[in-house]
Formats: C-alpha cells, structure tokens, sequence
C-alpha cells in the first residue's frame, strides 16, 4: 500500500523585503507589492518528506498549498524538487482567513485526499510568525501532532520517530500514524531542482493560469495529463462558509499604528581616543558598568 | 465576568517556569482590572506543595493535575485536560508562554474552543470596542498587542465574540512580581477521568535537557552584535568587551540567520526581551523587531558606520564609526579610567 504524505507549503511575501508602499490602509499586506517566496520552513518540511520517499518503495508526495491564483508556483518548485502532485486551494471567499479558518480549509482539503499517512508543515510562515496552522489542522483532522522537528529516524507502515528541537534541548518522539508533524529550520536545507523534472512539470499550469496563457495547451495537455493542476475552490471542499475568511475569523484586527520613532536626545561620537575616553568616564561616573 | 487562567509550565526541578510566574504578575494586574479572579492550571508529576510557589503572585484559584503520565509534557494530554476544564469554567482569558510547550498547546486548544489566539505578544492591556458593521459595543476586551508584518507595524488584536481570548506571550516580556507573600488561593484537583489511551499515542522515547548556557536575560550590561559585525570571527571584539565589562553577548536576528552566533542569544519579538542597565548596539540597524526586545533598556549605546539607522533614534549615544575602530578603543580607556 502507498504511503500517502501530504505536504502543507505557502506562499509567503518576503518579509525580508518589506517597504512601507507595501501595507494596505486597512493593516492588510498588499501582497502583490513583494516579492513571492516558498516559506522556508516549509522547503525544510518537503525535504523531510522527500527524505522518506527517497527510502519507501512506494510513496506519495502531494502539495497543499492555500492562496491567491500565483500560489501554484509553490506547487511547480516542490515537483521541481520531486513532489508528485499539488492542489491549489484557492476562493475569494477565503480572503482574511487566520490561522483556524486557514486550518478549517486545509483540514477539509486534506479530508478529500484520504487515508493519508502523514502531513508535514513547516513550523511557522514568515509572513505572520504564529505557528499556529500546523496544530490546529491536526486538531481539526483530530490527530496527534509532532511540532518542530529536525530530524525522521524511523518510518514505517504505522509510526513514526522524530527528533524534535525545544527551546532548551532535544527530544526523540514515537508516534502512531497518521499525525501531523511541523519542521523546524534546524531541518536539513531543501533539495535543489532536478532539472529532469524542470523539464517534465515547466508546462504544468491551473486552469486559472491556463486561461491566462497565450499559447494553446491543448494538445500538449492531451498528451501529458498530469500537468494539469487541480485548483480546489469552496464548492469542492463543500465548505461552511460561516468558517472561512473573515467571518471564520475569532481573531479581529482592530488598529494599526505605524510605528514612529521616538527620538531621544543622542549624542553622536565617533572612534576619536578623546570620544571614547570620554564616554567610558561617563559611563563609569554614573556607574552604569564598573 | 469570568476569570483570566494561565498555564504554568513545569521544570524539570518541579519549580514553576520563570514565563508562567510572569504571566500569573500580569494576569493579576488584568484580575484587578476586570475585578474577576486570577486562575491557574499546574499539570504534571510529583506537584505537592506546588501552590506555594503560585499563590504569592496573587492567584485565588489553582487547578493541579498530578500523574505519573503527565510529565514530562506531551501535547495530548495537557491538552484534553485543559480543553475539558475550560469548557467547565469558560475562561474570559487564557494565557500561555510563547515558549516550545505553549506554542504546541495553546493552538490546539485554541482550534478545539474555536476561539482566537494572538502568537507572541508584547502588550496587553484592557479596552472597550465598537463593531460599525454590526453596531454592537463591546465592553473590556483583551487587547493583544504584537509589531505585525515587516515590522513597520504595532496590531492590536481582538476576539469580540470568542472565549476565552488567548494570547501567548515571550518569556521576559512581562515583569514578574511577587504580590503577596501571604496571598492565600484555594486549589482544585482537575479530574483525570477525561484521559483515555488515545492521548498517550505520542511517546517520549528520549530527552536531553540543557541548562541554558547563555543567560542574557537577566544580564545587567549586553553587548549585542548585528549583521554589521561581518563575521562569527569579528564577534570576537564583542565577547572581549563583555568579558571585560561583565557583560553579555546578545544578536540580532540577522547575525543569527548568518550563522556567527547561536541562537540563544537572539534579541527581540522571536528572541528574548531584555532590560539591562546599558545596551551596547553593534552593527545592528534597528528593525522594530529587535527594538521591541531591547528598547526598554536603561541606555543605549549604538555603534553603526550609518549615522541614519534607526537604532540610533532610540540611543543615548551614537558612534558613527566601524565597530572594529571602536570596541578595542573601549576596552582600553575602560581599563585606563576604571583601575
Ligand atoms: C516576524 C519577524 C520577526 C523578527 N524577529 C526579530 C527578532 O526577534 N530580533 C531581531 O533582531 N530581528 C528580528 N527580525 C528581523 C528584523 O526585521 C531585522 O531584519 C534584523 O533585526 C536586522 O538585523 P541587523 O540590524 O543585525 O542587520 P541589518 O539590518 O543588516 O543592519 C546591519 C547594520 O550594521 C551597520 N554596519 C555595517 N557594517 C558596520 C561596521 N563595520 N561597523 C558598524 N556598523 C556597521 C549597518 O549600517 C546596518 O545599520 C524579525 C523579522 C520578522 C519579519
Ligand atoms: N495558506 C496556507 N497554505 C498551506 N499551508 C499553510 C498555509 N498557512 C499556513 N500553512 C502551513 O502552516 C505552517 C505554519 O503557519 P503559521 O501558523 O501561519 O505560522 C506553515 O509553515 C505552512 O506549512
């Protein structure tokens, strides 16, 4: 029997990148105002995954990734680097989610794809920091989880040992299958591409994308089928829609406030002897350090 | 009103973790606010006598579950209890360290409530708000308030419908504050009944405990290194001004991500928050997340070639020179002035 991994994995702006023109008035990110990346712990989670395809004989990879129509790119870079196959969740209706609405929809998507052995995420996106997305789907799907691990000592047909890294030390877990593990940034760094499959999947697009295209698919896709990437929207997860978005949001933005400087009177000195000499006569003076 | 709960987490001597007894000092200023009780939940193995530790920070009730099976700490059973007594005593708030055990429960319970939950905050305080869509008022909310997206941001967060109003919260952030020696609570025994075997499938097979080495925490003098330090080699000129001085050496996220120091010394809303006496910025810029770890400090000493990095807005002193000129010239007139 295959064994059926099922990989969490967003798009993320770069927060590495943020300017100022790039928050909306109402707090929200204007998300196509950054660059689009692969979260990073999530690159760290398909590498675990691969890791276990790479030893079982007959094992799955598949891509689950919620967001606007440009998120399939998540899903091209993880078959890049040897994912199967990937879904984009995708609905207007889903705009404002937090993390347990979030956790709502991929729970259900991830529903549709059973039995499933294991689901991996990263621990947390850089876009918001929570790490809240990986607990709460496994407590929607109501099975265990594993969070931040680095390392999968053992896999087989029913459970699963992972190393774990805690704040203050190391832990080695054994669990029962299926459960939902999250995946730490000490994790081995993902894979490159193939360039094998850069070649098999570059023309793999979803009908979004497709309608978009100035180029005519069709016969291509004829041929090869299995570029074609499935978009999932409310209707096929048959979604409650009170649980989505906005409204399946407990958690409410009520202010923003751009964070202003406060400057204090400081004095600017530079490298001189007479500078520095004078500044630890003060510093010892007021027995700040001494 | 209901009352404010926080988990208190358990180390490995059986003492009460530094983050739960700071965030049992903030819960009692947020009691007294919202004149309800303060509440909190004590779960592992060999707890007697644990109450005495807690009460003195003001806490009137604690709930204690004691059983072989429950320490060290696994997700499934902690949470079930919780879950079940927070369906029971439906909590107004509830609070967690944002620490390797809060981050995995509190979002389990969270999802299990369905109520909302705000990752690492840096504030919360008490406050009313009005909804126009729906013209409802709502009266003394918990405001969870955290620096959002890149930074350029402060959000507060709210939760008008959902209970309890959770938020975790950095260890450090807040003060703690013994309220009084003699403060007497009373305490319950959760009921274990609720467990079954099911929470038991995630088994600790291993475990290795590190003393924390580094303790900037409660240092008094930090030396803290940015990605303007160059190298793990150039933060050698750090380690020796901290050796001289006493002192600590704190980063910024982007000299951890760059590998010259480990992360236990990263300073700010994913690092510790600090309030040393005197802080020593070195190549660092001054992203509001560092700032939101360290602007409480007494002083500020900011060491930066960039006379318009921020860090330097919130300095008592600004060097504008290259750190390799400047803190071999400290430790030499520190030694020559102090003798
Ligand atoms: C959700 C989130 C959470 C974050 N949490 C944290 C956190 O907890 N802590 C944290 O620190 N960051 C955090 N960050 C990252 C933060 O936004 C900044 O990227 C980071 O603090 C920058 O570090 P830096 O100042 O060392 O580097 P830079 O911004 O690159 O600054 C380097 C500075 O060094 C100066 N410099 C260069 N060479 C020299 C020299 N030879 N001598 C003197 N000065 C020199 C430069 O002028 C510059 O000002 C977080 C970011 C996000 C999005
Ligand atoms: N929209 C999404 N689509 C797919 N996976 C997600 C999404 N949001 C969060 N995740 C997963 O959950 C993890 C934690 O996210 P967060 O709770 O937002 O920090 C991420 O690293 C992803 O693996």
């Amino acid at each position: 029997m295959s064994f059926k991994i099922i990989v969490l994995a967003k798009q993320v702006p770069d927060t590495r990148n943020v300017g100022k023109d790039a928050m909306k008035a109402d707090g929200t990110v204007n998300r196509a105002a950054l660059p689009a990346i692969f979260n990073p712990e999530d690159l760290n989670a398909l590498e675990l995954a691969l890791r276990i395809k790479d030893k079982l004989v007959d094992c799955e990879v598949i891509i689950l990734t919620m967001g606007p129509f440009r998120a399939a790119e998540i899903i091209r870079e993880a078959m890049y680097r040897g994912a199967d196959r990937g879904y984009l969740i995708t609905d207007r209706k889903f705009a404002g989610s937090d993390t347990l609405a979030t956790s709502y929809t991929l729970s259900l998507a991830v529903k549709k794809l059973e039995p499933y052995n294991l689901i991996l995420s990263g621990r947390q996106a850089i876009d918001g920091d929570t790490a809240q997305v990986g607990p709460q789907t496994a407590e929607k799907l109501n099975i265990p989880q594993i969070t931040y691990a680095e390392e999968i000592i053992d896999v087989n047909s029913t459970h699963i040992t992972v190393k774990r890294r805690l704040e203050r030390g190391v832990e080695v877990v054994k669990s029962k299958l299926p459960v939902a593990v999250t995946v730490h940034s000490s994790a081995p760094a993902c894979r490159q591409r193939v360039t094998k499959l850069l070649m098999k999947y570059k023309h793999s697009r979803t009908i979004t994308e497709l309608q978009n295209e100035t180029k005519d698919y069709t016969e291509l896709y004829s041929l090869r089928p299995y570029l074609q990437l499935e978009e999932w929207t409310v209707d096929d997860l048959h979604a409650d829609v009170e649980k989505l978005g906005l409204s399946g949001s407990p958690t409410k933005v009520k202010k923003i406030e751009n964070v202003v400087f406060q400057s204090k009177d400081s004095k600017v000195l530079t490298s001189s002897d007479a500078d520095i000499d004078g500044l630890m006569k003060e510093l010892l003076g007021s027995h700040v350090i001494g | 009103m209901n009352n404010i709960f926080v988990y208190c987490e358990i180390t490995d001597d059986r003492t009460i973790a530094d983050v739960s007894l700071e965030l049992l000092s903030k819960g009692r200023k947020l009691a007294e606010e919202l004149q309800v009780k303060l509440e909190a939940i004590v779960i592992g193995h060999d707890l007697k006598g644990i109450e005495k530790q807690i009460f003195p920070y003001g806490v009137d009730r604690v709930h204690i579950a004691d059983d072989a099976r429950l320490f060290p700490y696994t997700t499934l059973p902690h949470a079930t209890l919780i879950i079940d007594l927070f369906a029971k005593e439906k909590p107004e708030v509830a609070l967690f360290g944002a620490t390797s055990v809060g981050r995995d429960i509190a979002p389990r319970i969270a999802s299990a409530m369905r109520c909302g939950l705000t990752a690492d905050c840096t504030s919360l305080e008490i406050g009313d708000h009005f909804e126009n869509k729906t013209q409802t008022a709502y009266k003394n909310l918990l405001y969870q308030i955290r620096p959002a997206f890149g930074g350029n941001i402060i959000a507060t967060i709210i939760n008008p419908e959902t209970r309890p109003q959770m938020a975790t919260v950095r260890e450090g952030v807040m003060k703690k504050e013994v309220y009084d020696d003699n403060y007497k609570g009373t305490v319950h025994k959760v009921d274990l009944s609720v467990l079954t075997e099911d929470d038991f499938v995630v088994e600790i097979i291993e475990r290795h405990m590190e003393q924390s080495k580094v303790n900037i925490k409660n240092a008094q003098v930090i030396i803290a290194g940015g990605y303007g330090v160059g190298s793990r080699e150039n933060f050698k000129l750090l380690y020796d001004l901290a050796e001289v001085l006493g002192a600590q050496v704190g980063a910024s996220r982007a000299a951890v991500d760059a590998g010259f120091v480990e992360h236990e010394r990263q300073i700010g809303q994913t690092g510790v928050t600090v309030r040393p006496k005197l802080y020593i910025a070195c190549g660092i810029s001054g992203a509001v997340q560092h700032r939101a770890g360290m602007d409480q400090s007494a002083q500020i000493i900011s060491i930066n070639t960039d006379i318009n990095a921020p860090i330097n807005h919130i300095a008592d002193y600004s060097i504008i020179d290259n750190i390799a000129d400047v803190l071999p010239k400290m430790i030499k007139y520190y030694k020559a002035n102090s003798k």
